[in-house]
This record gives structure tokens, sequence and C-alpha cells, in this order.
């Protein structure tokens, strides 16, 4: 799964966690928890419904690492090579 | 025999739609249980029936607008012989829940004067839905339009009638008891700087060794401090009603919950004293998920003992909020934030929350209100207590 996938995963868990976005185009490079107006709740769904997709988890200590669209792709992308 | 009659669920309510029964004739029911789900301007709503007994008849069809107090069903309760309708018990428990905040020339229930459910307007059942979605009334569409009203008339109606969708009610139900909170309970307001640091770094030990699934929000730790500073200073967790203040043995905080575009629910964390801080956890994330569904059942919209905000999420340092009447207090908590901190003679940083408390002069003094703070703050700075 490459960089642009793990993208648009991200982008449909978003969708399916708050449905009521008004937003056509997430950021790629803006705080997401700001831009889309999620709080900490929609947050941790986000990142629960993403380790059942993608099998990472993301610990507390690296929320700061995940805080854009783009470094959360980059994140689950670099992790799953891990793998 | 006693009726079952459509609840107040709040003194802004004065009808809701019965959507679907959850029962039919000749079912056992017991306290408690769910019945029916009515749509309010809250959302959907489960409503529970206030005594053990046997649905005996069914008095009003699924999609059927009713005002409060409305016989909804007849329940054959075990002990039928007594005369006390157990309902009329049921419609004053709804009533006194909303009764404070109602208007006053509303004081009791109409249930006696206009009970009649409204006529069922002939429609389709999209063309139904549709409406309910627009915010249409149906009643308007019949009289300019006869026989059977089809999809088709309500598009066209939507598209030149400003539409009042159901965010409006609920703004209006919100203008209504917040008018009434600044009209009538003289605030006051005191504020504590909390060391978040020594919480925060215990609960992120705890979430190390536990699934994503499992993991617990320091808005959940929070919640359960709050819960236990309760129980130390109960009198915060009550209301006033009618010139005297009551103080409420089980501890309800109403979250107040986010719908984004749409507002703002309170919804209550029924029973939090009897919950360990990974049940408090798991009940706000059903809590959470329901109301954003708009699936909450009627004793959280009426229970709320105490209300708890948290607009740390947006960045706020400090909430003074307005009280939600009948209740004598509100927690409002701010964002956490790296602040340079004293600590044995040493500037240090730490993470640092905001707690504000908006208390009811009638029923509660500043200093209820700071051995609150004091209790709550102390409580974080040993998590232990929290499990």
């Amino acid at each position: 799964m490459n960089k642009e996938q793990i993208k648009t995963s991200i982008i449909q868990q978003i969708r399916i966690i708050a449905p009521d976005l008004e937003y056509d185009d997430i950021p790629s490079d803006e705080n997401l928890q700001n831009a889309l107006e999620i709080d900490s709740y929609d947050f941790l769904h986000l990142l629960t419904a993403l380790y059942e997709q993608l099998g990472v988890q993301v610990p507390e200590v690296d929320y700061g690492k995940v805080d854009t669209l783009n470094r959360m792709a980059e994140y689950f992308a670099e992790r799953i090579k891990l793998n | 025999m006693s009726e079952f009659l459509m609840p107040s669920l709040g003194a802004d309510m004065k009808s809701a739609i019965l959507m679907q029964w959850k029962v039919k004739v000749g079912d056992r029911v017991t306290k408690g249980q769910v019945i029916a789900e009515i749509e309010t301007s809250k959302g959907v709503i489960e409503i529970e029936v206030f005594q053990d007994g046997i649905i005996e008849k069914i008095l009003v069809e699924p999609e059927t607008e009713c005002n409060v107090g409305t016989p909804l069903a007849l329940i054959r309760s075990d002990s039928d012989e007594e005369n006390i309708t157990v309902s009329s018990v049921t419609a004053e428990q709804a009533q006194t829940e909303a009764i404070p905040l109602a208007p006053l020339e509303k004081a009791t229930p109409d249930r006696y004067q206009d009970t009649t459910p409204p006529q069922r307007i002939k429609a389709s059942p999209a063309a139904r839905k549709k409406a309910r979605e627009l915010g249409l009334d149906l009643a308007d569409l019949a009289k300019t339009s006869e026989g059977e009203i089809h999809l088709s008339q309500i598009e066209s109606v939507a598209k030149t009638e400003l539409k009042t969708p159901s965010a409006d009610k609920m703004r209006q139900a919100i203008a209504s008891a917040m008018s009434l909170s600044n009209a009538e309970i003289p605030h006051y307001y005191l504020s504590a700087s909390v060391n978040m640091s020594p919480a925060l770094s215990w609960l992120e030990e705890i979430n190390k060794n536990l699934t994503i699934k499992a993991r617990i929000l320091p808005a959940a730790m929070i919640i359960r401090a709050v819960v236990l500073a309760l129980e130390a200073v109960p009198e915060l967790n009550g209301y006033w009603q009618e010139g005297y203040h009551q103080v409420c043995k089980e501890i309800h905080p109403g979250i107040a919950i986010a719908l984004r575009k749409k507002g703002v629910i309170t919804p209550a964390l029924l029973g939090a004293k009897d919950m360990n801080l990974s049940q408090t956890m798991q009940a706000l994330d059903d809590l959470i998920m329901r109301t954003r569904a708009g699936k909450l059942r009627g004793a959280e919209l009426t229970q709320q003992s105490i209300t708890i905000t948290n607009l740390g999420d947006l960045g706020v340092e400090n909430v003074y909020g307005v009280i939600y009447p009948p209740q004598v207090a509100l927690i409002g908590l701010g964002k956490i934030i790296d602040t340079p901190w004293v600590q044995e003679n040493k500037v240090i940083v730490q993470k640092v929350m905001k707690a504000t408390l908006a208390g009811d002069h009638r029923a509660t003094d500043g200093r209820t209100g700071a051995l609150f703070l004091d209790k709550f703050n102390r409580i974080l700075q040993n998590p232990k207590e929290l499990l």
C-alpha cells in the first residue's frame, strides 16, 4: 500500500466518523483536528478504525507525528513497510 | 389500568412524533424498559415505561405527532384493583424534571385540554419522511392540496419555502433554557489552575498497556475526577426547585456533546458514581456515539444533575458556563496548555488546565465551590484514586 492509497483510506475513515463534515477537500497539511473540528474522541475513533484496517497502532506519544493528513499517511506508510 | 403518556423531555418540548413501537399488545413490560421511539428536536429518543405490567392497548399509530401528555398506550398493571393510575406518576415524574424550565403560564401539563392527537394527514411514506427531514408541516400542505400528498409536492414546496430544520428547534430550546437561567439564577464563578502532568503521565502509562480500542481519553479521566469530587462535595450535584435546594443522591453528569454544525446536547452519563475509570470511558464512548447518531433515551435527557462542558479541544482556556436549570452548577474545562509552573522553588513546564465552576448562589456559596475545586485538584494530583 503506498502513501496515496493510505491517504484515501484515511479520508474514507474520516468521512465515516464525521459524515456531517461539509468539506469537499480535506486539507493535507493542516492540523486535522483544528481544520475539521473533530474532537479527541473522533480522533481516537479514526486511529482505531485505521488500526483495524492497516494493522498499525499509533501510541499516544506519537500523536504529534500524525497531526496532519500528510504526516498521518507517511506515518502509516513507513510502519506498513516495516511489518 | 393506566395510561402511558407522551413524556416531556424538557420544558421546550410541546409535542413529538411517535416513530415506532418496540412492543405490541399483550407484551409484558418491566419498569425502565424502552417501549417506543419518538422524534423530537433533539433527535430520535427511546422512551421508557415507569411500571411493570402488560400492554393492554396501543392508542397511537406510528408516525403520529402527539402533544406532551397524550395517552399513547394502556398498560394493565399487576395490581390493577388499585384505582391509582401509575401513569399520573409517570407524567409527574416527567414534569417535575421539566417544569422549572417552563414559562410560568404553563405550570401544569395540559393533558386534559388538548390531548387529541392531531388528525392524521394522508401522505405517502416517502413524502412524510422528506417533509420530516426538511422540517415541513404536512398540515400546512394539506390545506392547499387535495388527496394524498406525494413526494414531488414536498420537493417543490421545499424549493420555494423557507425551511425550519430541527437545528432551529434546538436553537429555540437552548435559547429558552438559557434565558431563564440568566434571568433567574444568580451565578457565581470560581476558577482554578490544575496541574495535569501527574494525571496525564499516569494515564499514558495505563494506556501503554491497553489496545487502542480500550484506550482511555483524558476527557473520561477528568469526568471521573469530577464525579469523585462531587462525592466529597455533593451540594453541587442537584437541583433548585420551588425555592428549595435538593441534593441528588445519584450522580448523572450531563456531558456537553457538540453536534458540530447542529448545536449541542448535554445527555446524562447515568449512574456515573458506580463506574470505575474504564467503565466511565466505555459509557462516555457509548453516549457520544448515540448522541451523534440521534439515539438517546428519555432518562438521559431529563436526569442530568450537573453539567460538564469541555471546550479544550477548541483551544478555549476558561469556560464561564451558564447553568442549565434546575441544576445548580456547571463545570467548565479548558485546554490543557504547557505552562511555566513553580515547584519546589524551581520553574518547570507542566501541563495545566483551567477548571471553572459556575454555581447557583441560591443553592450554594463560594466556599462550597472552592471546596469542590480543591478536591478536584487534589484527586488529579494523586491519580491512583481515579481507577
